[in-house]
């Protein structure tokens, strides 16, 4: 069989196209787990996995225990709120000791970009990066085309269209790599204050007019407006941004199509999309929820099994 | 590499009526009994037999399950390579059911023990029974043995047993091959 052809999942960029279909085809299989009355599965009975969180997270640090938990792993838990770190520990001090309760695992949520690149090279774990600042989000966008796959069968030659804070989007920019590894179409959308120079050069288009970007798209994945990254503002008000970037019933209903409504939480009903559209029947932002636990196993399975 | 035919087509085919009338006995109707085969390979067996029992004993409403056991296997990170997972299709719960494990080839009875396992997720079983199509004998590394064989075969380790199908491989038959 063919295995992960990385030992740490650090971002997207580092991925191949069959590392990705590797994976969602484990997935396939763990969604099937995962749906049973008895939802575990002994797999990885000797593998003890640490998840650090140096940054607030409530849902992919439930998703990833959860997933650890259903392969039978031993879990342990650290936030930095808590620890030594405010007084004074270095990161790589602090993994260490971790690691020497002999932990096989590391997922790590950091605000520095490139923190889990950091951490790959100096401590004897398989890391998987649950978010590094503004850099990547691998396994939020591995679940993202796994949902899109799942919907409309296929992630290759569709149009996907990522609104809102593109700038500060950890989730964008996995999203971008995964998707044009897959051969999709990719258009960004947002307040050109939000749109980084140069994305162009990623292979994307960017749009400006919201309407015409979901005229054009088979999926729109929408962003949420992350307020505790904006340190000015990039926009003249919340009210403004939704009546230009803001997803209603009405905009839907009058485009040519049907399209799907993504987005990876948590949700500002009323900003980026109103509640009639989030609990549409376009809208899959549910099941991305439980796809992410079926795609974390598969990572983490995958990951686990080159550890040797 | 030497090979030699184990089983013939019309020796295959001879000998899975004959299961077919093994399970028969035991389980009359199948009212209350599953037929489980475990994948990959245990799938072809499972379904030549219902095939069998439906067609020329006309047996009615067999439950059919697939159960992929990579999840469950005692040899993860051991191998050279990943194990590969194939599907699982179970949409019955074998809860107070009398399954029937069924595989091509029992050898060192590792894979039987991950089913039993496997099988658990899906509810507690009244009695679980196991036919194999080629029973290796002198190879166990567990207490298990078959309920139902098709052919009992001494072969040493270095050889392997292969089991072709025609769905599969274009035509049935069972070598004995050196490694």
């Amino acid at each position: 069989m063919s295995e992960l052809s990385v030992n740490h999942l650090l971002g997207i960029k580092y991925l191949k196209e069959k590392d990705i279909q590797l994976i969602f085809e484990t997935a396939d299989h763990f969604k099937e787990v995962i749906n049973r009355s008895i939802k575990k599965v002994p797999s990885l009975r000797d593998i003890t996995i640490a998840n650090i969180f140096f940054e607030n997270s409530t849902r992919t640090k439930l998703s990833f225990e959860l997933a650890e938990k259903r392969l039978s792993a031993d879990v342990i838990n650290f936030s930095a709120g808590q620890s030594s770190v405010k007084k004074g520990e270095t990161l790589i001090d602090t993994v260490n000791n971790i690691l020497s309760m002999k932990v096989d695992m590391v997922v790590m949520r950091h605000p520095n970009p490139g923190a889990g690149i950091f951490l790959s090279k100096h401590v004897k774990a398989a890391i998987v990066n649950a978010g590094d600042g503004a850099h990547e989000h691998p396994t939020q966008a591995l679940l993202d085309s796994f949902s899109i796959r799942e919907k409309l069968g296929d992630v290759a030659g569709k149009n996907v269209v990522i609104v809102g804070d593109i700038l500060h989007s950890r989730v964008a920019l996995s999203n971008i790599f995964a998707l044009k590894l897959q051969g999709a179409n990719v258009k960004v959308c947002g307040p050109k204050t939000l749109i980084p120079k140069h994305i162009e050069s990623l292979g994307v288009e960017v749009e400006t007019n919201l309407k015409k970007a979901l005229n054009w798209c088979d999926v729109a994945n929408m962003l949420r407006i992350q307020n505790e990254r904006l340190d000015i503002s990039y926009f003249p008000t919340t009210r403004e941004y939704t009546q230009q970037f803001g997803v209603n019933k009405t905009l839907l209903d009058n485009l040519d199509k049907e399209i799907v409504i993504m987005h990876p939480g948590p949700i500002n009903r009323g900003v980026e999309i109103t509640s009639d559209v989030a609990d549409s029947k376009q809208s899959i932002i549910l099941n991305q929820v439980e796809n992410g636990v079926a795609i974390r196993m598969a990572v983490i399975y995958l990951l686990a099994s080159k550890i040797k | 590499m030497g090979q030699k035919v184990l089983l013939s087509s019309k020796e295959i085919n001879i000998i899975l009526h004959r299961l077919a009338c093994q399970l028969l006995e035991n389980h009359l109707d199948f009212a209350n009994t599953v037929l489980i085969g475990i994948q990959p390979r245990g799938t072809f067996v499972v379904e030549r037999l219902t095939k069998i029992l439906k067609e020329e004993y006309g047996v009615k409403n067999i439950q059919l399950g697939l159960l992929d056991i990579t999840f469950y296997r005692d040899d993860f990170r051991r191998g050279e390579k990943p194990l590969e997972a194939t599907e699982t299709k179970m949409d019955f719960l074998v809860e107070d059911k009398k399954v029937v494990l069924i595989d091509d080839v029992l050898y060192t009875g590792r894979s039987i023990r991950a089913a039993l396992t496997a099988i658990q997720s899906f509810g507690r079983p009244s009695e679980i029974e196991l036919l194999t199509l080629i029973d290796r004998r002198f190879s166990r590394h567990l207490p298990i043995q078959p309920n139902y064989r098709g052919r009992q075969v001494d072969a040493i380790n270095n050889e392997k047993v292969e089991v072709m199908w025609e769905e599969k491989d274009g035509k049935d038959i069972i070598y004995l091959k050196n490694k």
